[in-house]
């Protein structure tokens, strides 16, 4: 993929607030002190009276929001994962949650490719955080062109969304051309039959990699790009088990609480016979380090991925 | 204000009394003393201060109030009640399943409730948003925030203070119920704040210090706030928790519990004497 274009989804993710802001008066964008780190700084410079420091006070910053989004504009409140998340789990989970508030939480830096920071900076948690709070949306992009379309659907949804940005450049793997964007839909980017990876965030151009290493070798992968991990698109999941029979989930968070974790209990109560595998952080820490060489350490990589695929296969028809 | 006015406030306040030992009493649960010592700023702030239409609770140009102590429910719904917001029976459905009236305030189910709270610290700076909202969208109301003296003590109180001065918002007033009591006794013990007037100073707020039950200081208080510009106003008010039901003023054990048959009588036999004492002026 030498020749692909690459790009962070944190900065489309400022880009987007840009073109968000020109299209809509009533988006106003609110930071912790990160503003350069998490690109809403690009929203800041086109649109500098409707960005809002709010120092290093990530719960504030949320209730703040919250407060902001009564009054009937639309608030983009942005910091890393850790503490967008973490930190202000509770002011997330209460003033914007249970008031079903239309706040929309822009957190960078998820996972542990924010690299040499080390583990107090690398978030696995949110995704089960967040998808812990009833009507909330959970999404993690994996690349440019989905990220623009992600924030705008983001902007037309009414309610609570959570979004998680990368710190690394990703390829770019959609043609914007012919691609649309929908809440809670899953996308096939690669069709097979013997097995699906279901993937988000930079896992997904890690699982077309291992889709092309393995049909060399006549496996036949489905490739499926889950942005969406709530509400997730199930009958998508379902049908990926029904005609597969075999699930690998890859995602660049714990196996606790993530996508895994949700295609498990989709596939589980259904009834449908299927195996999975989930590829994640394994109940551990991450720690500092060159973000790709971590990715590798951690198994988040399209060599893991294949690897897997190959051990599911060893379950064959039983 | 007039004799005749302030004899209103009194009548309402003591109604908003009422409301609180009717529905906690109904409720067998809830939050008493909160509730009674911040009586007297609910019902001016609802029958005087607010620019509010209980015909048209979510009327966009409305003032906001925000129940930062949020616990002190009954207080609050008991003065939106007795100013039209609901029917006044609904009261005694407080904290019963169904009953939209939650425990702690649900800005969705309650006509005039503006922010769901209940987790101390963050109704402020939820009213720090709506004012810094309001300003930005060129709109002139006004963005009231009650919160308890042991409310205080969490560290996102000071972050939303440190907000509201850095955005100038002279259109919020925080309000402080200095009741000298939390849960586990006197905040003096449990975590002496020092001085609260000091600190909002120190925070950049113009600060009235005012007896919490009397209306005159009230009414000079907001008035001093409406006219500050470019500072953000706080009123901390020296108040006795429970105030109004003789047992249970400044008894810590009243903060969140419920009067059995015998006390309720004895509560509402003594604000009723009070209301016809008022009546009879
Ligand atoms: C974040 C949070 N921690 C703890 C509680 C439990 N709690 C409810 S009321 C209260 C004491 C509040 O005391 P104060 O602020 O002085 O209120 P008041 O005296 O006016 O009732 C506590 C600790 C809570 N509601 N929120
Ligand atoms: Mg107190």
């Amino acid at each position: 993929m030498a020749d692909v274009k690459k790009i962070a989804t944190r900065e489309s993710y400022g880009n987007a607030l840009k073109e968000l802001g020109a299209a809509h008066e009533d988006v106003i964008v609110f930071d912790a002190d990160l503003s350069n780190a998490t690109k809403t700084n690009t929203f800041q410079k086109a649109y500098p009276d409707r960005h809002f420091n709010c120092g290093i006070a990530e719960g504030n910053m949320m209730a703040v929001a919250a407060g902001a989004a009564s009054m009937g504009l639309v608030p983009f409140a942005s910091s890393f994962a850790m503490f967008a998340a973490g930190r202000a789990f509770e002011q997330v989970r209460n003033s914007i949650g249970y008031p079903h508030l239309n706040v929309k939480i822009g957190a960078t830096h998820g996972g542990i490719s924010v690299g040499e920071d080390g583990a107090s900076h690398q978030c696995c948690e949110d995704f089960a955080l967040m998808r812990s709070i009833p009507g909330m949306v959970v999404m993690s992009p994996a690349d440019d062109v989905e990220t623009r379309a992600m924030v705008k659907a983001a902007y037309e949804h009414e309610g609570p969304v959570y979004m998680r940005f990368g710190r690394s450049a990703v390829p770019v793997i959609h043609d914007e051309a012919n691609y649309s964007f929908e809440i809670g839909k899953g996308e096939v980017l690669r069709d097979g039959a013997d097995v699906a990876v279901i993937a988000n965030g930079l896992l997904v151009a890690e699982a077309l990699e291992a889709a092309d290493t393995l049909a060399e070798q006549g496996i036949s992968v489905r490739v499926i790009n889950m942005a969406t991990i709530k509400p997730l698109d199930e009958e998508l999941v379902l049908k990926a088990a029904k005609e597969c029979g075999k699930i690998v989930t890859a995602e660049e968070h714990s196996v606790i609480g993530g996508l895994g974790e949700a295609v498990c209990a989709a596939v589980a109560e259904s009834g449908v016979p299927c195996k999975v595998k989930r590829i994640g952080v394994n109940d551990e820490f991450g720690h500092s380090g060159p973000a790709a060489a971590l990715l590798k350490q951690f198994g988040l990589s399209a060599e893991h991925i294949a690897e897997t695929v190959k051990y599911l296969m060893a379950f064959s028809a039983d | 204000m007039t004799n005749e006015e302030k004899k209103q406030l009194q009548i309402a306040a003591c109604k908003v009394r009422m409301g609180v030992i009717e529905s906690v009493y109904a409720a067998k649960a809830g939050h008493p003393g909160g509730s009674l010592s911040a009586a007297d700023m609910f019902a001016y702030l609802y029958f005087k201060e607010l620019n509010i239409d209980p015909a048209d609770p979510k009327n966009p140009d409305r003032d906001r109030f925000v129940l930062s102590k949020g616990h002190t429910a009954p207080g609050l719904y008991a003065a939106l009640t007795n100013r039209g917001f609901f029917p006044v029976e609904d009261l005694k459905t407080l904290r019963q399943i169904g009953s939209y009236l939650q425990g702690h305030p649900n800005m969705n189910t309650v006509p005039g409730v503006d922010m769901s709270t209940g987790s101390l610290g963050q109704g402020i700076s939820a009213a720090c948003g709506m004012a810094l909202a309001a300003k930005h969208m060129g709109k002139t109301c006004r963005v009231y925030t009650l919160l308890g003296d042991g409310e205080i003590e969490e560290g996102e109180v000071w972050e939303a203070l440190m907000f509201a001065h850095h955005y100038k918002l002279d259109n919020l007033c925080v309000i402080i119920d200095n009741n000298g009591l939390q849960i586990d006794g006197p905040t003096k013990v449990v975590m002496d704040s020092g001085s609260i007037p000091d600190k909002l100073a120190a925070f950049g707020f113009e600060v009235a210090e005012i007896d919490g039950h009397s209306f005159d200081q009230m009414e000079a208080a907001f008035a001093r706030a409406r006219e500050t510009k470019g500072l953000p106003f706080a009123i901390v008010m020296h108040t006795t928790k429970g105030k109004g039901v003789s047992y249970m003023e400044n008894q810590v054990g009243w903060h969140g519990k419920a009067p059995n048959d015998g006390e309720y009588e004895q509560a509402m036999g003594e604000l009723r004497a009070q209301l016809a004492g008022l009546e009879a002026e």
